[in-house]
């Protein structure tokens, strides 16, 4: 144990400063270093986005064409529930608010490491044993569960689902729960007391104001869905009767605790990733960030409101107060406006260039401004009404998730991984990951709005030829191979740059925030110097304090100095 | 008659200046305004607007629905930015601006000791793992949970000893 007894500024003249610890596999189980554990959670997650990911892939080759018999019916709701389980649970949600949160929150307010790094620890040791639980389904008799990611009530009860899949199902929901939590209280903590002198709460980065929002949006919603796991296990083994009707329960109860959570937890896949563009535009546009409190005030807006629309995803149920949760989804649009009108302000009339974080970052706005809009659309009860549980929800919620966890997220990782590696990922191949991955994307989901209008439901295994779906469908599934494909460009630029390293040096963008002050990778406990915060882009200031007279740069306002 | 309006004025104007100071002055109390204090204003703000924006909502969601069920998670919400939010707002009267409070602070401002950090244990991992094996208990039959629960006793006395002594394994 370190009693840190100096701020980092006292760490001044020890650039060969290097930490003694364990190394090698011993270092990754045991070290309680922000940034091992950030790096261990963001590998981990994508281990199981790409395991999703080829789930997604066998789905979609079911679809190919009717009366497909690439697996059996019980196969492919395994295979969707287990897709959308390890997405929203195992990637997209830690991909964010543990991985990158990890990695650069701590850095960028200036802390020498998380508040609570053995808490910290402990949290990624349980999503992974929750992680290989949820997974470890397939290898049990009966298969994994099969009642889609929401397990809603009387198909998730012991006589509709029986074995030990659902079991394990729930038991890794509820390990990954508890780790989610552990984490929001760190990151909550960590941004509230360990912040460096002059980082006050309105100078610390968007990214950490949307991960402190995102964190008390988890420590709001993740017990709600611990409570309801364990009510459901009561349910299945205990004899209670919370959700079964036979014994006086209420199984809507459960879509209302789940959307409870479930909302929320949509928001808090959201946000991290909003975060990572806000902090990728201004870089590439060579502006500060545009109306920074605004964005912030926004941030807040999304997260309140959020929390109060949980129940538009049961209009259906009829049992809820359709107005109401209309009106409050409807309001969600004001502040996600707003922060696409200040994202648009910060690249407006800025020196863009177009390296890869940026094109992610990009391909985020337009992905996801029609993933909301649809949204929108699907606020309205009585389109609702008419296109539940289709695949124009499907593509709707594929486009809001993709949009901010895939392309916001390695947008992120394109931009970062300079900072927690050291090394460069080549231009050309990150250029064509991204032309790929949105190219296969729109094929992949711009069917399925007209799929879903004319009538597929989702979760079905096949069609007949009958309701001409197919021409579609082969559409669709041929994007999916594609941004297949485009992951497999993403695994060889990482393997190109692992043999043959280009280095980074420290500050490879230009970037504002304080993760760039500071060496790639960052040292033991994070900075040998701190430089002195005056505004919300420390890094900025301190490179440009004086622009050369007459030349055509940037002063410190971010206007151009002519 | 003008004078006597004037004087009757400037009494109701006294008069009314001491409440106006009143709300001031409980304003700079409650939120550490005065010279001194205020660490920690915007964290305590944060979690109380939570609770505020929560209970707005849920007086809203009650009159317009009476539905239990969803008014009960409102309600608790309310209470997660309460208890948070009340002992920061407690602490922002009463304590000094930390640097990092202050716009105008120097890096030198924040030299001191910053906190502990433990550099590295195994405890976690093997916490971590317990717990796991606890949850499969919940499927394949409490004996798991006990091999779980005896791992999970190990590392917690482990951690508990290894902060004891104060030192890294």
């Amino acid at each position: 144990m370190t009693l840190l007894d100096d701020r980092p500024a006292i760490l001044v003249d020890e650039p060969e400063h290097h930490h003694e610890g364990p190394s090698g596999l011993y270092q990754w189980i045991t070290s309680t270093d922000h940034k091992v554990i950030g790096k261990s959670y963001l590998y981990t997650s994508i281990v199981f986005f790409l395991l999703a990911g080829l789930m997604a892939l066998m789905i979609r080759t079911q679809l190919i064409m009717p009366n497909n018999t690439f697996g059996s019916q019980q196969t492919y709701d395994e295979l969707f529930t287990m897709h959308g389980s390890l997405m929203m649970y195992l990637f997209a949600g830690p991909f964010a608010f543990a991985g990158f949160a990890n990695l650069i929150i701590p850095i960028q307010v200036g802390a020498p490491d998380m508040a609570f790094p053995r808490l910290n620890l402990l949290s990624y040791w349980l999503y992974l044993s929750g992680g290989l639980i949820l997974v470890g389904g397939f290898f049990v008799s009966g298969g994994a569960a099969d009642f889609g990611w929401v397990a809603y009530a009387p198909l998730s009860g012991i006589i509709r689902s029986p074995g030990a899949g659902p079991d394990m199902w729930i038991a890794g929901l509820i390990l990954t729960g508890f780790s989610a939590i552990f984490t929001g209280i760190n990151l909550v903590t960590t941004i509230f007391y360990l912040r460096a002198p002059g980082m006050t709460m309105f100078r610390i980065p968007i990214f950490s104001w949307n991960m402190l929002v995102t964190a008390i949006l988890i420590l709001i919603a993740f017990p709600v869905l611990t409570s309801a796991l364990v009510m459901l296990y009561a349910d299945r083994h205990l004899g209670t009767h919370f959700f079964t009707v036979v014994g006086g329960g209420v199984p809507v109860l459960w879509q209302n605790l789940f959307w409870f959570f479930g909302h929320p937890e949509v928001y808090i896949l959201a946000l991290p990733y909003f975060g990572i563009v806000t902090e990728i535009l201004p870089v590439f546009s060579r502006k500060p960030v545009f109306s920074y409190k605004g964005l912030v005030f926004a941030t807040l807006l999304i997260a309140g409101l959020s929390t109060g629309v949980w129940a538009h995803h049961m209009f259906t149920t009829g049992v809820v107060l359709l107005p109401f949760f209309a009106g409050m989804s409807y309001l969600i649009a004001v502040p996600t406006g707003l922060k696409f009108f200040a994202w648009i302000g910060t690249m407006w009339r800025g020196h863009l260039t177009f390296e890869t974080p940026m094109l992610f970052a990009i391909g985020f706005l337009v992905v996801f401004l029609l993933g909301g809009l649809s949204g929108v659309i699907l606020a309205a009860p009585p389109i609702d009404f008419f296109v539940h549980d289709t695949y124009y929800v499907v593509a709707h919620f594929h486009e809001v998730l993709i949009g901010t966890a895939v392309l916001g997220g390695f947008g992120g990782f394109y931009y970062w991984y300079p900072k927690f590696t050291g090394r460069m990922l080549r231009e050309p191949l990150g250029q064509t990951h991204f032309v790929m991955l949105i190219v296969g994307f729109l094929l992949q989901t711009m069917p399925q709005y007209v799929l879903g209008l004319e009538g597929m439901p989702r979760r079905i295994a096949t069609y007949t030829v009958a309701e001409h779906w197919t021409t579609l469908n082969v559409i669709s599934s041929c994007g999916g191979y594609l941004i297949g494909l485009s992951f497999a460009v993403w695994l060889v630029n990482l393997w190109i740059s692992w043999r043959h390293p280009i280095l980074a040096g420290d500050d490879p963008w230009g970037g504002h925030t304080l993760e760039w002050a500071t060496t790639s990778p960052p040292p033991h406990h994070n900075f040998y110097s701190i430089p002195p915060i005056r505004s919300e882009r420390p890094t900025w200031d301190m490179n440009h304090e004086e622009p050369p007279p007459g030349s055509d740069v940037q002063g410190p306002t971010g206007i151009t100095v002519r | 008659m003008s004078e006597n309006t004037d004087s009757g004025r400037s009494d109701e104007v006294e008069a009314a200046g001491q409440s106006e100071h009143w709300v001031r002055d409980w304003f700079r109390r409650s939120w550490g305004t005065s010279k001194g204090t205020g660490g920690f204003r915007f964290e305590a703000a944060i979690y109380l607007g939570t609770a505020a924006f929560f209970a707005v909502v849920l007086a809203i969601y009650w009159f317009t629905s009476y539905e239990g069920g969803g008014a009960v998670m409102l309600l608790f919400t309310v209470c997660l930015g309460l208890l948070p939010g009340s002992y920061m707002f407690f602490w922002s009267r009463r304590m000094k601006k930390r640097p990092e409070d202050r716009l105008d602070a120097e890096v030198d401002d924040g030299v001191g000791p910053v906190g502990s950090f433990p550099d590295q244990s195994v405890w976690p991992f093997v916490l971590g793992i317990s717990i796991g094996f606890c949850a499969l208990g919940l499927v394949f039959g409490p004996w798991l949970g006990l091999v779980g629960g005896i791992g999970a006793f190990c590392a917690v006395a482990g951690v508990t000893m290894e902060s004891r002594r104060g030192g890294n394994i």
